[in-house]
């Protein structure tokens, strides 16, 4: 397998006050190589997204360790966490999430603002690159409200892309769209994990987009069932 | 640009409605703010230039003579009868010594030798009881704004010259021009020649002041070149007190400011000041709620952008400057608006509440300092109102708001 760009060791998570814990997580064990392009699949309810949230370091884990670009998560404190966070990690999420008061470059470039603490000329102009790249440079100041829901997941897709990242985590990037809309932005992900090298993990109801990745991860009830290869993708 | 103005101002212009509202609130609180505060300020200043427009700050005068019994001889008990001998010399020594100090005093803005007595001022077989007042004509105007009060004739006190109020001109039947006789009780008399009718505001001075030269009163009064009082005006009225206990201890002389003779309108001016800070209490108490809570409602409102910027990178700490900025900028345009609104309401009342002359009822007393004051008050309440929505911005969790949707 390529370098590890994140590894999780006997991952736990519970939710619940303490008294009755609910475990959602039971002892995940996974690696993703560099420039992998991920699909993890399961049934609702089967700890996807709460996954997905400690691979982002949105979250803690109850117990195992988060080891993101070869560093121990666990140790850092939350301004760490937000750190490592902005610099290595992208996200896409099912409903897009961007601001609607900024249009799609300025999107694009709060990751980067919020890094360097102040916005400059080189941001806009990279910011304007990467939404070439996802084919919207005729909308470079629309606010997601003018723009259509695919355009508004292109959107998103520049954005996890600005920092850099060396890992993008995507939630139902397509659940929200129709199938044609969908195979598109598909597509692109597929496209921009191939010229970035960046490493890609997608969480997908669709079998069909799944067959479609380099590798499937199944998980139910919190456990992972099955890790394959997918010789299609 | 900082990224958290940047921001904050664009949540700012992007929540038109709310943003038109929360300035609207802090406009009008800093407007009544500036409004009250210059109003009854204004009133009080008036209140005190009246009431000072006829009297001095401090009074200087030689201190009353207390007859004392000498002991007794032990072993022997003593009833004694004081009566108080009439005070005959009633000059303050060295009073050219003593004005030179009192006016290098700090605080103190003018002082002017004063001799005055009781006497009778006739003109054909009318007479009223009158106050002489002996004066140096420059430095008492100086103390006494008067100059500027002569209605009739002109401000000049020379050799046989007086001037009279406007109250005694007309008991008399007196003209500019008219001969007036003086006489005191211990039968000294004199012609005077009037060359001006003030009218000071009051009609007891009106009605019984008459101003001569200095040395006219001496000589009428019999004091030989004598004063019976130094009279001064302070920069700050509410130290007259003050300048007028340190003066007298300095000069041995017996000391009274307007303070001490105006205690009741002192006390009223008190509980009016503390009315006043009352109401602005208040005022400021509910401008702040309003920031608090629509900015509290703003935070619930865009909990979801919170959760996106924070999963985009942004800290817990940028998150908790974004809406701190947005308060204190609230603060800071609420204010400036808010003065503009005060200043013009201020203006607006004066000119329409008037006298049948066309006189303002309601002076206002408008300073920088007013200004000042109302906008850092403003804009620390703004600051202090969006604290908690901002440490409860901060605080969301960002995977609950994107699991949320």
């Amino acid at each position: 397998m390529a370098e590890a760009v994140l590894r999780l060791e006997g991952v736990v998570k519970d939710y619940g006050d303490g008294q009755v814990p609910t475990r959602v997580l039971h002892g995940v064990d996974l690696e993703l190589g560099k420039g992998e392009f991920t699909a993890l699949v399961g049934p609702s309810g089967s700890g996807k997204s709460t996954l997905l949230n400690l691979m982002g370091l949105l979250d803690r884990p109850t117990a195992g360790r988060i080891l993101l670009a070869g560093q121990d998560t666990g140790r850092l404190d939350d301004a760490g966490l937000t750190r490592i966070r902005g610099r290595t990690v992208g996200f896409v999420f099912q409903f897009h999430h961007l601001l609607p008061e900024f249009s799609a470059l300025e999107n694009v470039m709060i990751p980067m603002m919020a890094d360097k603490g102040r916005p400059d000329p080189s941001m806009a102009e990279c910011a304007g690159h990467l939404l070439g790249q996802v084919g919207l440079s005729a909308h470079l100041h629309k606010r997601p409200g003018q723009l259509s829901g695919g355009q508004q997941q292109r959107v998103a897709i520049a954005r996890a892309l600005a920092m850099n990242p060396r890992i993008v985590l995507a939630d139902e990037p397509t659940g929200n769209l129709d199938t044609h809309s969908a195979d598109e932005v598909f597509a692109l992900l597929r496209n921009m994990g191939v010229r970035t090298g960046v490493t890609f993990l997608v969480v997908t109801h669709d079998p069909r987009l799944a067959d479609r990745c380099d590798r499937i991860v199944e998980l139910v009830d919190g456990r992972i069932v099955s890790d394959r290869p997918n010789v299609k993708g | 640009m900082p990224f958290e103005l940047f921001v904050a101002l664009r949540f700012l212009r992007e929540g038109r409605g709310q943003t038109a509202l929360i300035l609207a609130g802090t406009t009008v609180g800093v407007a009544v703010i500036v409004f009250l505060t210059a109003l009854i300020g204004g009133l009080q200043d008036t209140l005190i230039d009246q009431t000072l427009s006829s009297q001095p700050h401090v009074v200087l005068m030689r201190p009353e003579r207390v007859p004392r019994v000498l002991p007794p001889p032990p072993g022997t008990a003593l009833a004694a009868l004081v009566e108080r001998a009439p005070e005959r010399e009633r000059s303050v020594e060295q009073w050219q010594q003593v004005l030179a100090s009192v006016r290098e005093t700090p605080g103190v803005l003018a002082a002017t030798p004063m001799a005055s007595g009781a006497a009778f001022a006739s003109r054909a077989e009318v007479s009223r009881s009158v106050s002489i007042r002996g004066v140096e004509p420059e430095s008492f105007d100086a103390v006494i704004r008067i100059a500027g009060t002569v209605r009739e004739g002109r401000y000049r006190i020379e050799g046989g010259e007086c001037l009279i109020g406007t109250e005694l001109a007309t008991a008399l039947g007196l003209a500019v021009g008219d001969r007036l006789r003086l006489a005191t009780a211990e039968g000294r008399a004199d012609l005077f020649t009037v060359t001006g009718l003030f009218d000071i505001g009051s009609k007891e001075v009106n009605e019984r002041w008459v101003l001569v030269s200095l040395r006219s009163a001496q000589t009428l009064l019999d004091l030989s070149g004598g004063i019976t009082a130094i009279e001064a005006k302070v920069r700050d009225v509410f130290e007259a007190e003050r300048i007028a206990q340190a003066l007298g201890a300095r000069t041995g002389l017996a000391s009274d400011s307007w303070m001490r003779s105006n205690k009741r309108l002192l006390d009223g001016l008190r509980s009016q000041s503390a009315s006043s800070y009352m109401i602005q209490t208040f005022v400021i108490l509910a401008v702040a709620l309003g920031i608090a809570s629509v900015l509290g409602v703003s935070v619930i409102q865009k909990s979801r952008e919170i959760g996106i910027l924070k999963a985009t990178g942004t800290s817990t700490g940028t998150v908790m400057r974004i809406f701190l900025i947005e308060g204190g900028i609230v603060g800071v345009v609420g204010s400036v608006a808010g003065g503009a609104l005060g200043a013009l309401l201020s203006f607006v009342f004066q000119l329409s509440v008037t006298n049948p002359y066309g006189e303002s009822l309601f002076p206002i007393a408008l300073s920088p300092r007013l200004f000042l004051v109302a906008g850092l008050v403003a804009t620390a309440t703004g600051l202090a109102a969006a604290w908690l929505p901002a440490r409860r911005a901060a605080l969301l969790d960002p995977a609950v708001v994107i699991r949320n949707g």
